[in-house]
């Protein structure tokens, strides 16, 4: 996948003017945020669910090792095959060795972020294996040759009317001429065409949302009951996974099941929870023959180290982005690689680099509701900040911005003189407000002003309303 | 150095520890996997029986499935007659091999069956739940040659049958179930949770039952 990270300014620019794609977020602004709150509501416990999963987590990291070779044992014991993945280039590997043994011409694919993290259906396309993603909305985008803007909405940014031509154009080979216009027929027919791929891969690859070490089981979840097919039918099972998905119970899974789909779509729990331990056994009528499952390192073991070691929390429900107004205006593929929003922002600089992904941490307001709802409390506003201070430590961040800050540094460690400049601001800006109290155009600022007004200061400065408090505290 | 080993010991490294897991933590960790505790169990699933029931049945609903209560199980593949009637179908269905429900009569109730795993154009199926899950009417069906996992999935109907008896307030309560009836340690190859037909809202974020797997979920309780 080619990463438009570095063009990040241009990007967001681009999907600021874009109507299709605006009207796309307006729906998902509408959606998700609203359900995850009814159903956090109708869940007195959920904030102790929340810190009993961070505990977990954080233990799990501390014993990571241990938890890995435990699921890896366990895997074995019931004939299943764990291949260790360094990075995203031996994981590719390691898979199109699985389908080249299997003699594999088609892969049915169910939705994994880690096969976009790998760029595994690119791989497997060039050396003669064609992936069919089956989650309707990676299948979607399949067809339109694009990829994920979202990690469980991977077709948020396309419209109806976009999926109609998609469908239109590629269907036709299937005897599928009609334009179809109803969500209802569109589903219909992406299903009656994918039920034939399913039955005819040789080999189905799905992600893993948990690895459970006490039994050697990967969990799937899902809604559409693709990942389902992709396991069941074809003779070879290849889940891809990374290191951190890894839990010692399915009592802990089951924990994280509790948190997972609310945070996600509100739902109270998802459709299929799919947890699976092993191939066929000798007296089963179906399933898959073979069961490999990969763990993909890529980096994670580095963060393990590092201060980034709590982003090895994320379950990857997308609750982060669904509420982050920057990720609302932009959309997903702005960011440039396959992780967007705020889980993204810290992720990206991670895997490929903060050299190419510094604009990403920086593309926060810092307003703190990401890290407010993330199921386990992963503090996504400290962690961009600590990339903002790497990269500024690289002398990555711009000559202009580093002046700037080199200024306000200056002021700031000059109490007396600091007060008297915000006095001074304060009162040269307010009469500029105007009526409405807002500032549409400033000097120096034009980068703020041309998309939003700047509110006016109002009044006294923090620090004169401080010292009035104190003292009206000091004199009851 | 092999791909697994240099995994492991970054993860080692960044924990700051030369070698593997050893002494209290490790057997800290083990004990804390012989054990399986469950973590907290929402106050919702922990209600008298005839509450969990109420609450399976409810929480099932409003996960678009339907539900019909029978008094016994021989009263079930009536039930199945009327309700592939009811939607429309054919008096045909696919049944698990498991003689709770291949077993039964369907003859009598006019319904023709056979009792093997799920092909492509099977338009209903039956099945037999393991366990229900009232905290949010969650099916729990094990795979298996009694109970084949394409049974769940290739269907446009999945009809499941459950015995009232074996609804448990928290996911938990299944897990202890599985370990106390089929021993500690044994997993079927697949445990499916399900809750409600399948569905998806990737077409603009419009909610539609039926994208893969089955359109409609039925379910037949039995006694209660
Ligand atoms: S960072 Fe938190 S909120 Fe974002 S996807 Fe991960 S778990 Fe969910």
């Amino acid at each position: 996948m080619q990463i438009t990270s570095p063009r990040f300014k241009q990007n967001a620019h681009e999907a600021l003017g874009d109507a299709a794609l605006q009207r796309a977020l307006g729906n998902l602004k509408a959606g998700f945020p609203g359900k995850r709150a009814a159903a956090v509501a109708r869940m007195p416990e959920f904030e102790q669910l929340r810190d009993a999963a961070r505990d977990l987590k954080n233990h799990i990291l501390e014993h990571l090792d241990f938890y890995l070779e435990t699921f890896e044992a366990n895997v074995k014991r019931r004939g299943g095959h764990v291949h260790w993945a360094r990075d995203a280039e031996e994981a590719r590997a390691i898979v199109l060795d699985i389908c080249r043994k299997a003699g594999a011409k088609t892969v049915t694919k169910g939705k994994s972020m880690i096969t976009e993290e790998i760029g595994l259906n690119d791989h497997l396309a060039a050396n003669g294996i064609e992936p069919i993603e089956t989650d309707l909305g990676e299948y979607i985008i399949q067809l339109r040759g694009e990829h994920p803007s979202h990690i469980i909405a991977p077709a948020i940014h396309v419209n109806l009317d976009q999926v109609s031509d998609a469908f239109h154009a590629h269907h036709g080979k299937y005897g599928k001429t009609e334009r179809q216009t109803e969500p209802r027929a569109l589903m219909n027919e992406a299903r009656e065409i994918l039920r034939d791929k399913f039955i005819a891969a040789d080999v189905g690859i799905t992600g893993a949302n948990f690895c459970i070490a006490e039994t050697g089981t990967t969990v799937i979840v899902t809604n559409e009951g693709n990942g389902d097919l992709t396991q069941t039918l074809p003779r070879v099972h290849v889940a891809v996974t990374s290191i951190e998905k890894v839990v010692p119970t399915l009592e802990d899974a089951t924990l994280l099941h509790r948190l997972l789909s609310r945070s996600a779509t509100g739902q109270e729990i998802e459709v299929y929870g799919t947890w699976s331990s092993g191939p066929r056994r000798p007296e089963d009528p179906d399933g898959p023959a073979e069961y490999h499952v990969v763990l993909l390192d890529n980096g994670r073991s580095n963060m393990l180290g590092n201060e980034f070691r709590e982003m090895l929390r994320c379950i990857r429900c997308s609750a982060c982005m669904n509420h982050c107004p920057v990720y609302g205006a932009i959309g997903g593929h702005a960011y440039g690689w396959v992780y967007p929003g705020p889980m993204g922002s810290v992720l990206t600089p991670a895997f490929i680099g903060v050299e190419q992904a510094g604009n990403l941490p920086n593309a926060s307001t810092f307003c703190g509701r990401c890290e407010s709802v993330c199921p386990v409390r992963i503090p996504l506003p400290k962690l961009m900040r600590h990339w903002r201070a790497r990269e500024f430590e690289k002398h990555l961040t711009p000559q202009g911005f580093r002046f700037g800050l080199g200024v306000w540094a200056w002021l700031a460690r000059r109490p007396k003189l600091y007060r008297l400049a915000t006095q001074v601001a304060t009162r040269v800006l307010k009469p500029l407000g105007g009526k409405t109290n807002r500032i549409g155009s400033l000097p120096l600022a034009g980068g703020w002003t041309a998309w939003r007004d700047l509110p006016a200061p109002q009044g006294r400065t923090f620090f004169e309303q401080w010292k009035d408090r104190q003292q009206a505290g000091g004199a009851k | 150095m092999s791909g697994r080993e240099a995994i492991l010991g970054n993860i080692r490294k960044g924990l700051k520890r030369s070698g593997p897991l050893a002494g209290t933590a490790l057997e800290l960790c083990q004990t804390r996997l012989r054990e399986h505790r469950p973590n907290l169990i929402p106050a919702r699933a922990q209600l008298p029986h005839a509450g969990q029931v109420e609450l399976f049945v409810q929480m099932a609903q409003e996960a678009s499935a339907t539900v019909a209560r029978v008094t016994e199980r021989a009263a079930v593949p009536a039930e199945v007659a009327r309700y592939l009637a009811d939607i429309g179908f054919a008096a045909e269905a696919i049944v698990a091999p498991d003689a709770s429900i291949a077993g039964l009569d369907w003859s009598a109730a006019g319904v023709a069956t056979e009792a093997r795993h799920a092909r492509n154009g099977d338009r209903a199926t039956v099945a037999p739940a393991f366990a229900g899950i009232a905290e949010t009417g969650t099916l729990m069906l094990l795979a298996g040659p009694q109970s084949p996992t394409t049974l769940n999935f290739l269907p446009d109907a999945h009809i499941v049958v459950l015995d009232a008896a074996r609804i448990v307030g928290p996911y938990e309560d299944a897990w202890a179930m599985l370990r106390s009836e089929r021993g500690e340690g044994w997993m079927p190859r697949v445990v499916n949770w399900i809750t409600g037909p399948s569905r998806s809202a990737d077409i603009e974020q419009k909610l539609q039952m039926g994208a893969h797997g089955p359109i409609r979920l039925h379910i037949v309780l039995i006694g209660d």
